[in-house]
């Protein structure tokens, strides 16, 4: 039997990505200088970044896929990786929790992630996923002697298991349903048979899986615990990654596979969608650490987000997308600017941050009023983009429900504003500078700031 | 021979032991085992379904289920000694500093 | 990039250079930055003013920010003769004001702060005036409006300042409120929020009419209306004028510059730039020219008998814009503009000399206390007097040639015209009136402060000193591009507007023209000379006529009793109500009800929901496994199976 050799060109950016993570473990025991593993990360992902464009195509016999929605995904994951290395590289010192595999992981998981947004085969997607999965459970846990970094591990990890599990069995149903992993036979071997009670469980299981992963209410209680407890640069690395890449699997298999469901599936993201946005934006209100909101916030953001793929429309796809590419930079910007704080976890720590840091104070504005959704910064785009996307699916409702969510979340982002602005200063606010960490700073804001004066550089 | 639904039935049987012992066991290495058993019943199934509709797929996917939940118990075990270490706790109660 | 751009643009750019840097490194040198910027404004202004004068007319979108459908938010530019006078308005004054500010924020520890937003401010108010539709000047209207808040709380340690700021701030969001919606209505019924697409549909809105509970509003009426709201807050007319003299509060340069020449005008310019929507609608014109004969009157009779110096010019303002208002409702949009720009000058001027002579005083205000500075301030005095000749409306001096325009126009426009041009010629006598009571109380006569202030008596710096003279060739010179064709001039400034705000027709002669403006110049000798004899002449007199007539002496001390008006018919009302309810009913729950009902409500809310929270993983699981079997029961039921 003659077994052809597989066209590598489309895995390309996969390869490197997953043999620079080896090479990084190889190299933790040459280099004592842990930032030259960094700078070695960066290189690569500017390499896969460079070569990604070229790599459309499928190969493994179909169960991999480049197409431009893969790669833009990638993007995003890419661009979270290097932001992520920039804001690290100081701060995990200050952690003491340099570990060389430190940077290979943050590689393993972003290859797990392109793997995810490029899986045209159920196996590949499960692979994909677990190897972020996995990546990410010890990253939460990177700080091995910190209690708090310990339990979000373990949070992270069992609710981790107890969901791919959920996955797995949904896809199980599936196969045997249909005698077959590929997404796009699935989506016409449904289309032969019609829908049945068990294809409905196994579309159930497999949504779980994935809303698991975006932070969805009612599988979002994970994220406050994990957001909080892992060191703040992973937490940021989180909220954007691994968020990404289960949207863009859900895109893939809600709008491949599960087509001729979509009504059932889309009734059931507009009751999640309005849940996760009413659970995000409500107890978010009431947090007291600035990482905790966050997570609530990242958890708001899931429920709009999830809008665009209620929408069923190419343009609430696209929308979608745009939405999670500048959410990466605000939301990275935003942690970026509690790593430089010496101390920066609670709200209080804000207070008075105006008359002490003016600059630092200034930019976490900047990306306050971007998450809120202020004109003109990117998240006012973000949003209009999206909101215009899904009123002109008929989903007039729903958006206006968005739009109030929206101003409750005024509330608690303004107030970190407030604390900064109006509050009287407690004590004089110490901050760590690096160049790394300037420049990503550096990087957010004019990204924050330019696409929202100038949106017609990613809308359309 | 038996038949197929014997075999889904035992799979889902063992899921949903398996995810019951995940809610009601407060041990975090049961909920370990838990997790294994759950990713085993949908092994039994890939396995039963595969070997029914004679395509070899669903034997590949166990393997490599099999090979992932192995790295997960490697990682769930590390997680947990890091854990033991610091707080000398296996049990979910004593680990609920975060909340809220 | 072109020109026009750069006009807005060199101020925002020198506003972040000062924000950023002017603490650390430019600080004294801040002025550097500013005066810089806007002086390339002022120099692209004049070059792009004498295009317009050739005939160039400028209207494109600079910037595409959103396009959506047949929504679409862009920066654009539309220059034509209005805009063009603004750009030499704004960018002239703010230049001088900028030059002045030098000498008189020198050592204030807000320098670099105070350029920095002096800046912005300039910034705003160019976006404002040149902008092509309606959000951008609505962008703009909010922006200066901020702007000026900053300013008047400028010195916030000062409790009046900061309470002066807030005032300014609420009282405006009433005016603002109305604005909104009439941008609202404008793009709900015309589908644009561009001008030239209004203009050229808003003709298909007349006789269309809304109902409004029970009532059939004509449309454009009512939009014309709401347009005007904002004006009236923004350039303090009655009854929403009460922010302006105590935004006095601000340092005299920006009184200057926003509260007299630029933002205050800003309404004013917004019913010129309607003018094709306000002329379909004589009742709006009606209700514009009389709120503005109103205010103009009352404004002026309680600048009467005030001793605070920069009240006195703050008052008269406000009457002076009641005049531009007067004169946009009888149609005679080109007048009020040329009033407008001839104001900004001898207006600023008046300010500024105000502020000369704050200066010589240690921040003395009251006239009272003043008297015989003029030997020792020259400059300050001539100035100030020239000042005084064009605002009174003598003869050959800027204010007279547009003030006259605006009566005779006034005059020939039936029979609401007749009133206005009544009320108008007492204001102008009594505006003669109080601006010589200025002169004669604080430049003539002896000194009456205490010896200390004396002592430090002295003309102001020459950074402080040009900036007036400049001023006041700007006070007697600005009015000679509208000398009318009765005094045989060609009245140039009119035929410059009349493409874009028309010109009424007037039938009458010379002769009945003769006859107004002898009868407005007769009005303003007069105040001079009644000012003369009470203030020079016989200064027992005014305290006997107070005595005499000591009921409306006391009404017009206290501005007719406005601000307390308003506290005794809404502010007392709305505490009252707040605290009956409170002792009466239920500890304060009504109040928090209003108040901070809703949020606490989420908050409480918020406090029950994240018990669920509960840190235990069993429950997470448990909370994901109920979320699986209810969506599957749901899913399951809706599928009947």
């Amino acid at each position: 039997m003659n077994i052809p050799f597989p066209d590598l060109r489309p895995v390309t950016p996969e390869i490197i990505m997953t043999l620079s993570a080896t090479a990084l473990l190889i190299l933790e025991l040459i280099f004592k200088n842990k930032g030259v593993l960094a700078f070695i990360g960066i290189l690569a992902a500017a390499a896969v970044m460079y070569i990604m464009p070229a790599s459309m195509g499928e190969t493994f016999g179909g169960m991999f896929i480049s197409d431009s929605y893969s790669i833009f995904f990638k993007f995003i994951f890419i661009i979270n990786l290097i932001l992520t290395i920039l804001i690290s590289l100081r701060y995990i010192q200050r952690q003491k929790a340099e570990y060389g595999e430190y940077y290979s992981l943050l590689l393993f998981a972003t290859a797990g992630m392109m793997l995810m947004a490029s899986a045209k085969d159920l196996i590949i997607l499960y692979l994909g996923l677990e190897l972020m999965a996995l990546s990410t459970y010890i990253l939460a846990g990177i700080k091995r002697h910190d209690v708090k970094s310990n339990e979000a591990a373990i949070k992270y990890f069992l609710l981790g298991g107890f969901s791919s599990a959920l996955l797995l069995y949904g896809i199980s149903l599936l196969y045997g349903m249909t005698t077959t992993t590929d997404i796009y036979k699935i989506a016409e071997h449904l289309k032969a048979t019609g829908v049945t009670t068990t294809l409905l469980l196994s579309m159930i299981l497999i949504a779980v899986a994935f809303l698991f992963k975006i932070a969805a209410a009612p599988f979002h209680m994970w994220a406050p615990d994990v957001y909080e407890g892992a060191p703040t640069s992973i937490t940021a690395f989180m909220s954007v990654g691994p968020k990404a890449a289960g949207f863009a699997v859900i895109g893939r298999v809600f709008y491949t596979a599960f087509q001729n469901i979509q009504t059932d599936w889309t009734t059931i993201l507009i009751g999640i969608a309005i849940l996760t946005m009413a659970v995000g934006n409500i107890l978010a209100i009431v947090q007291t650490n600035i990482k905790r909101m966050l997570a609530y916030s990242s958890i708001a953001h899931a429920g709009y987000i999830l809008l665009g793929i209620i929408a069923g429309t190419t343009e609430g796809l696209n929308a979608m997308m745009t939405y999670l590419f500048i959410y990466a930079f605000m939301n990275i910007g935003a942690f970026a600017i509690v790593i430089i704080l010496d101390r920066g976890e609670e709200l209080s720590d804000y207070e008075g941050l105006a008359k002490n840091r003016p600059l630092v104070a200034a930019l976490m504005l900047v990306f306050m009023f971007s998450l809120t959704g202020i004109p003109p910064t990117a998240g006012f785009i973000a949003k209009f983009n999206l909101f215009t996307a899904v009123i002109k699916a008929g989903y007039t409702w729903l958006v206006i429900i968005a739009v109030m969510f929206s101003a409750i979340s005024a509330y608690y982002y303004l107030r970190v504003v407030m604390n900064m602005y109006m509050k009287e200063m407690k004590q004089e606010a110490a901050i760590h500078l690096s160049p790394s960490l300037s420049l990503a700073i550096l990087i957010t804001v004019l990204m924050v700031l330019i696409i929202g004066i100038m949106p017609s550089m990613v809308i359309g | 021979m038996v038949p197929l639904n014997w075999y889904i039935g035992l799979s889902a049987v063992i899921f949903v032991i398996g995810m019951v012992g995940f809610i009601v066991r407060k041990n975090i290495l049961i909920m370990l085992m838990s997790i294994e058993l759950m990713l085993n019943s949908v092994n039994i199934s890939l396995v039963a379904f595969s070997h029914y509709l004679q395509d070899l797929r669903g034997q590949v996917f166990v393997f490599f289920i099999i090979t992932v939940a192995a790295a997960e118990a490697a990682i769930g075990l590390a997680i947990l000694v890091a854990l033991f270490k610091n707080k000398a706790a296996v049990h979910t109660d004593e680990i609920m500093e975060m909340k809220g | 990039m072109d020109k026009y751009l750069l006009i807005p643009l060199l101020p925002l750019i020198a506003f972040t250079i000062n924000i950023v840097f002017g603490k650390g490194i430019i600080k004294e040198k801040a002025h550097w930055v500013s005066i810089l910027a806007v002086l390339g404004s002022f120099v692209i202004s004049a070059s792009t003013f004498t295009e317009v004068l050739n005939g160039k007319i400028i209207n494109y979108d600079v910037y595409n920010w959103i396009v959506s459908g047949n929504f679409r938010v862009t920066i654009g530019f539309l220059i034509d003769q209005l805009t063009a006078i603004m750009l030499i308005v704004v960018t002239s004054v703010s230049l001088l004001v900028h030059i002045y500010s030098v000498g008189y924020m020198h050592g204030d520890k807000g320098y670099y702060r105070f350029f920095a937003y002096l800046s912005l401010f300039t910034f705003s108010m160019l976006m404002l005036v040149m902008g092509n539709n309606l959000l951008q000047l609505y962008f703009g209207w909010e922006a200066v409006g901020l702007c000026s808040y900053f300013l008047i709380g400028f010195w916030y340690e000062k409790k009046s300042a900061a309470d002066a700021g807030k005032k300014a701030f609420i009282v405006n969001r009433f005016g603002d409120f109305g604005f909104g919606l009439g941008v609202i209505m404008i793009f709900l019924m015309l589908g644009t929020v561009h001008y030239s697409d209004i203009f050229s549909k808003v003709g298909t809105l007349t006789g269309q009419t809304i109902n409004i509970l029970g009532y059939n509003v004509d449309l454009i009426t009512l939009i014309a209306l709401l347009l005007f709201c904002g004006a009236v807050g923004k350039s303090a007319q009655i009854p929403l004028h009460v922010w302006l003299p105590d935004a006095m509060e601000g340092p005299t340069p920006v009184s200057a510059l926003i509260h007299a020449a630029t933002m205050v005008t800003a309404g004013v310019f917004m019913v010129a730039r309607f003018n094709p929507l306000f002329s379909l609608s004589e009742v709006a014109m009606n209700v514009v020219a009389l709120t503005g004969a109103i205010t103009s009157l009352f404004a002026a009779t309680i600048a009467l008998v005030q001793n605070d110096i920069k009240r006195i010019v703050a008052y008269s303002t406000v009457s002076q814009l009641g005049y531009m208002f007067l004169a946009c409702g009888v149609g005679a949009y080109g007048a009020g503009i040329f009033h407008l720009y001839t104001h900004a000058y001898f207006k600023a001027l008046l300010f500024l000399g105000a502020g000369s002579v704050m200066h010589a005083m240690a921040g003395e205000l009251d006239v009272q206390k003043m008297g015989g500075l003029k030997k020792h301030m020259p400059i300050t005095y001539i100035t100030f007097l020239i000042a005084s000749l064009s605002i009174a409306g003598i003869p050959g001096l800027a204010g007279f040639f547009s003030k006259d325009e605006i009566l005779w126009l006034a005059y020939n426009h039936g029979m609401v015209g007749k009133i206005v041009w009544a009320m108008g010629t007492v204001v102008a006598a009594l505006t003669a009136f109080y601006s010589f009571r200025i002169i004669f109380l604080a430049f003539h006569g002896k000194f009456r402060g205490t010896h200390e202030q004396e002592h430090h008596l002295h003309e102001s710096p020459k950074v402080m000193t040009i900036p007036l003279i400049i001023l006041a060739i700007g006070a007697i010179s600005a009015g000679w591009f509208g000398i009318p064709a009765a005094l045989g001039g060609s009245n140039a400034i009119a035929h410059f507007f009349e493409p874009v705000l028309g010109h009424p027709h007037v039938t009458a002669g010379h002769e009945e023209e003769f006859m107004v403006m002898g009868i407005s110049i007769a009005a303003a000798i007069g105040g001079i000379f009644i000012s003369w004899i009470f203030y020079s002449l016989k200064p027992e007199m005014p305290k006997n006529l107070a005595k005499k007539f000591k009921r409306i002496y006391i009404t017009l001390w206290n501005k007719y009793y406005v601000d307390e008006l308003y506290d005794f018919i809404i502010v007392r009302p709305m505490k009252w109500l707040a605290n009956s309810i409170l002792v009466a009913v239920t500890d304060g729950k009504i109040i928090e009800g209003i108040v901070n009902g809703v949020p606490q409500a989420i908050r409480n809310f918020s406090e029950r929901l994240r018990k669920l929270q509960t840190g235990q993983l069993q429950h997470y699981g448990l909370g994901m496994a109920l979320g699986l079997f209810v969506i599957l029961a749901l899913v399951l039921i809706a599928a009947g199976r």
